[in-house]
């Protein structure tokens, strides 16, 4: 396909957003669906390339605590020195169709969910969420968070997996997620109604797998009922999956991937294919657990970003009411300013996702990043605020954006590509 | 020493009990607190915080608990009301209840403002041009109060308009009233039916206010900016507003102000109102008419063409209105013979200079050095708003400073007998000037006085009982400090004047036949007529300017304008050749 304009083939990139149909398949072992998992030690990481010695703390940690559930060695010390050797290769899940939350951390053995965009048939990958306390995401890497992703390896996922099964066409995360916007949530702060939809959805499945061990069942609807977060994986994997299929295009300005690994913020626009635009990460500004303030946050990190590409998350903060405070200490009117002011980068909105607390507008759709370097006004992203320190887990949450840096790049480069010269 | 506090069943979202927290941490005294609901997962958080205590165990999901590090136990109570009032505060709600969206991008703007009919722009000049352009393209009158633009870009810009049907008010148009909507630096008037036109801020202020306080009502005064009536603009924009005010239905009478213009461009803008068949009056300052013509009448002073404007739409035979000025005794010291006029008015200073002259019959010496609208012997009137004044300061309208300076000079001068000023209100203006000169006033007449001299400071008050400012308070709080006021800013001048024994009568002129007009071919567009009745509005720039809209019953699309890609000259480029690049080549 050619397109005369950059505002036509960013609309085919639109289009492709708006016909994006995700389904969860599965849930399998990360390296039965990623070759390059099978090569040696590898792990993959959230943002965009780095190295181990350029990770933050908890990134590092999450590398520990990963080495030591795959069984690479049995110490903190053996993993530290195995790590920093260069002996285990590290990977961005964005390179193999996967996508990770905080750190990003995703090991052979992790349980993945599996989903589908069947409209470009192409599939993405996602570990689960642990949780909240101490998780490997947030760099923990006590035997308590490698206890945990090993129940979730051998217990979560085969049971999740048999219930998948049991629809033919896995399960639809368009309509959990038209239910879930009109139920406050924004996906990436607040997931809890999307949680309970998809719970409402597996539970009587569950219950039914008879084949299962009991205690087994009642273990994995336990977890599901208390994981609020369940579903942002889930839909980090389903965004993920909509844009590459969207990215398909490789023509226009339309922003199809941004995330981060603690030390830059990585973006993608369709135009520019696989480049990654980077530039360093900013600390997210929001509300601390007690106990602890800005001075203890880690960097910005994580793939979770992608549920804002997609038009989630913070784009959509007006959806979810519940959490408008993380704005700063705003209400209801700054959650409505952020989000209007959202559209003002965006070239359209998604009908598909009506937010009944933006009048039934739907949520932002396909982030231009022309328009970020004209007006200056960056996406606004929910997110986690990770310890600065190894092991200490979540400290707060709030909002970060993206440095200018990585849209001016990204638009100098594509300009030159089709032969602007200064 | 932690102290723990359960409240039970007392649910609250965790990002309330966050802001609560960090609401305590700010108490006194208070040297950690922590509020979370007592879930299993909090209580590990409580740990990792420092702020465990055993007796946390008994607390359930559902209880709020509070955790509290103090050494003084008085404390606890401040604490659990400070705690009440939080939550009761968190249910209220509030915040911005307008809705007024604020835009960033001309998409947005143009989206939201499809019904508004006038962009109005008070931006750095440098960039005005360009924007200017495509609110043109978008097929928008433009009022533009940002200067500094270049006269060929005003001429080409004003063409364009034209050409498409649209008006150009401006650049550096300070002044405007659209449907009885004040624009920019403008005074709130009634409604009525005198239509003006001007290429002067201060000169509409003086006479629409002066029409109000006569009774008589003005919806719409277009402002064409200072530079219209210019040769090389030609009066663009003026003629097309006669010409719209000529088709309006509610227009009776037109009044057109300006500076000393071009000659041809006066004689063409007579020309063209010999052509109108409303009655109108001209005041283009500098020039002493001698004679009226038929539907045509031609003021001296502002004062006159407000007058002659209202006996026109009253229907009345156009007279001088004779005035009865009560002059004051006065002791001046011999050396006491000179007036300085402190104005921030421009327009008003350049009348009081003009008046000065006739009246002192002041020859010579017309070159005033850059400031002073007139230097001549002692006699001496500044224009405090001219750019010498106000590089890199606000104007004197809003800023008293250095009036305050100066007035203070003048005071000291042993050869000053009279010193004239204005007050200028409206929007935009400051909220209270009398207050602010009034102390200075005061002290410079009781040190004159205390120096054998007597001082009299002499002022006008441009402005209307409807304006943001109190206009009946401003007039008690000149009078107390000593100011003696008059209804006019020519009123000011004749009156000292005549404190210096050189008394200007103003006389009848007699009405003579219109001489042959020149047709002329200027027909209104449906857009410029639609500019009379026009409610909407975008406004990019300073946001003041949104709320006088919005007082006066407006729509306003506010855009907070910035330099696009932070004024960064190659990204500016490279969006522009994205912008037009075609793919596929």
């Amino acid at each position: 396909m050619s397109y005369k304009t950059i505002d036509e083939a960013n609309q085919a990139v639109a289009a492709k957003i708006v016909a994006g149909s995700p389904f969860l398949l599965d849930v399998v072992s990360a390296k039965s669906v990623i070759k390059e998992l099978n090569e040696g030690k590898v792990l993959l990481h959230a943002g965009p390339p780095i190295t181990y010695d350029k990770m933050v703390d908890p990134i590092q940690g999450a590398c520990v605590g990963a080495a030591l559930f795959e069984e690479w060695c049995e110490t903190e010390e053996e993993a530290r020195k195995m790590l920093e050797s260069g002996e285990v290769k590290l990977i961005p899940c964005h390179h193999v169709n996967a996508v990770g939350p905080m750190g990003g951390i995703t090991s052979a053995n992790m349980a993945v969910l599996v989903v589908e965009n069947k409209t470009d048939g192409n599939r993405a990958f996602c570990t689960m969420n642990e949780g909240i306390g101490a998780v490997l995401r947030f760099g923990a890497y006590s035997d308590e968070v490698i206890t945990r992703l090993r129940w979730m390896r051998d217990t979560l996922a085969p049971v999740l997996s048999a219930a998948l099964k049991t629809k033919e066409d896995g399960l639809n995360i368009n309509v959990l997620v038209a239910k879930a916007i009109a139920m406050g949530d924004e996906f990436h702060q607040r997931n809890i109604a999307a949680s309970l939809a998809f719970l409402k959805e597996m539970a009587p499945i569950i219950v039914g797998l008879t084949e299962i061990d009991q205690t087994k069942r009642e273990e994995v609807v336990q977890f599901l009922a208390d994981t609020d977060q369940f579903f942002l994986n889930i839909m980090m994997a389903s965004a993920k999956a909509v844009m590459d299929g969207a990215r398909q295009i490789q023509e226009g300005t339309i922003v199809t991937a941004m995330c981060r690994n603690g030390h830059e913020f990585g973006i993608r626009i369709a135009g520019m294919g696989d480049e990654w635009f980077t530039g360093p990460v900013n600390t997210p500004q929001g509300l601390y657990f007690s106990g602890f303030s800005e001075a203890d946050a880690a960097p910005d990190m994580g793939d979770s970003a992608i549920t804002e590409t997609f038009g989630v998350g913070g784009m959509a903060m007006i959806a979810a009411p519940a959490v408008t405070r993380f704005v700063g200490s705003g209400g209801f009117y700054d959650a409505l300013n952020t989000s209007n002011e959202m559209t003002e980068i965006c070239i359209d909105t998604n009908p598909n996702f009506p937010v009944p607390t933006w009048d039934f507008k739907g949520i932002c759709l396909g982030i231009d990043a022309r328009k970020v370097v004209e007006t200056g006004i960056l996406p606004v992203i929910n997110t986690g605020i990770a310890n600065k320190k190894a092991g200490l887990g979540q400290i707060g949450a709030g909002t970060v954006t993206p440095p200018i840096d990585c849209f001016e790049k990204a638009v100098l480069a594509y300009a030159k590509k089709l032969g602007f010269t200064e | 020493m932690l102290h723990t506090i359960i409240k039970a069943n007392s649910y609250q979202d965790s990002i309330v009990l966050m802001l609560l927290t960090n609401k305590l941490n700010t108490i006194d005294g208070v040297q950690n607190v922590s509020v979370m609901m007592g879930t299993p997962a909090n209580k590990d958080i409580f740990k990792t915080g420092g702020l465990y205590t055993d007796e946390l165990e008994k607390a359930s999901s559902n209880d709020m608990v509070i955790v509290l590090d103090i050494e003084d136990d008085s404390l606890i109570d401040q604490v659990l009301t400070e705690i009440d009032v939080f939550l009761e505060e968190q249910t209220k709600g509030g915040g911005d209840t307008t809705g007024e969206e604020v835009v960033k991008t001309w998409d947005k703007a143009f989206e939201l403002g499809k019904d508004a009919g006038v962009v109005v722009f008070s931006i750095p000049g440098t960039h005005a041009a360009l924007e200017i352009e495509k609110a043109l393209d978008e097929g928008k009158h433009v009022f533009c109060f940002s200067d500094n633009v270049a006269i060929e870009d005003e001429k080409r810009l004003k063409e364009k308009a034209h050409d498409a049907g649209l008006l150009l008010m401006g650049p550096d148009c300070g002044t405007g009233i659209i449907n009885g909507i004040p624009v920019a630096f403008t005074n709130a008037v009634r409604k009525g039916k005198i239509g003006v036109v001007g290429a002067s801020g201060t000169g509409i202020q003086e006479v629409t206010t002066i029409i109000h306080k006569l009774g008589g009502g003005v919806t719409n005064a277009i402002g064409t900016g200072g530079r219209d009536l210019k040769a090389e603009i030609g009066g663009i924009t003026l003629k097309d507003s006669i010409m719209t005010l000529e088709k309006d239905p509610n227009t009776e009478v037109i009044v057109v102000i300006s500076k000393p213009p071009a000659p041809e461009v006066r004689d063409e803008v007579l020309n063209l109102l010999r052509s109108v068949s409303k009655p109108a009056v001209t005041i283009f300052l500098g020039e002493k008419p001698t004679s009226h013509e038929e539907n045509l009448y031609r003021a001296y002073t502002l004062e006159e063409a407000a007058q002659t404007a209202v006996q026109l739409l009253n229907k009345e035979a156009v007279k001088a209105v004779k005035e009865t000025l009560t002059v004051p005794a006065h002791s001046f010291k011999p050396e006491q013979k000179y007036v300085k006029g402190l104005y921030s008015g421009g327009t008003l200073a350049y009348e009081a200079a003009m008046l000065i002259k006739e009246g002192l019959a002041l020859t010579g010496d017309e070159h005033a050095p850059e400031g002073f609208i007139l230097k001549n012997h002692g006699h001496e009137i500044i224009d405090l708003g001219d750019d010498v004044y106000t590089q890199g300061k606000p104007h004197p309208m809003i800023d008293p400073t250095k009036r305050k300076e100066m007035l203070e000079e003048a005071g000291k001068d042993p050869e000053t007998a009279i010193i004239l000023l204005d007050v200028v209100l409206g929007y935009g203006s400051h909220a209270n000037m009398a207050q602010e000169l009034a102390p200075t006033i005061k002290d410079i007449k009781a040190n004159a006085a205390a120096d054998g001299r007597e001082l009299f400071v002499i002022g006008t008050i441009v402005g209307t009982d409807e304006d943001p400012q109190n206009i009946h308070e401003q007039e008690t709080i000149m009078k107390d400090a000593g100011v003696i006021l008059c209804d006019s800013n020519a009123q000011a001048v004749r009156l000292a004047l005549a404190i210096l024994d050189h008394p200007l009568t103003q006389t009848d002129k007699a009405i003579e036949a219109a001489p042959a007009v020149t047709p002329v071919a200027i027909e209104p567009t449906e857009e410029m007529l639609a500019l009379l009745t026009n409610q909407g509005f975008i406004n990019v720039g300073l946001r003041s300017f949104s709320e006088a809209i919005i007082n006066h019953g407006g729509k306003v699309v506010q855009y907070d304008w910035q330099p696009v890609a932070g004024g960064n000259i190659t990204l500016q480029k490279a969006l522009q050749f994205l912008n037009k690049v075609e793919l596929g080549k």
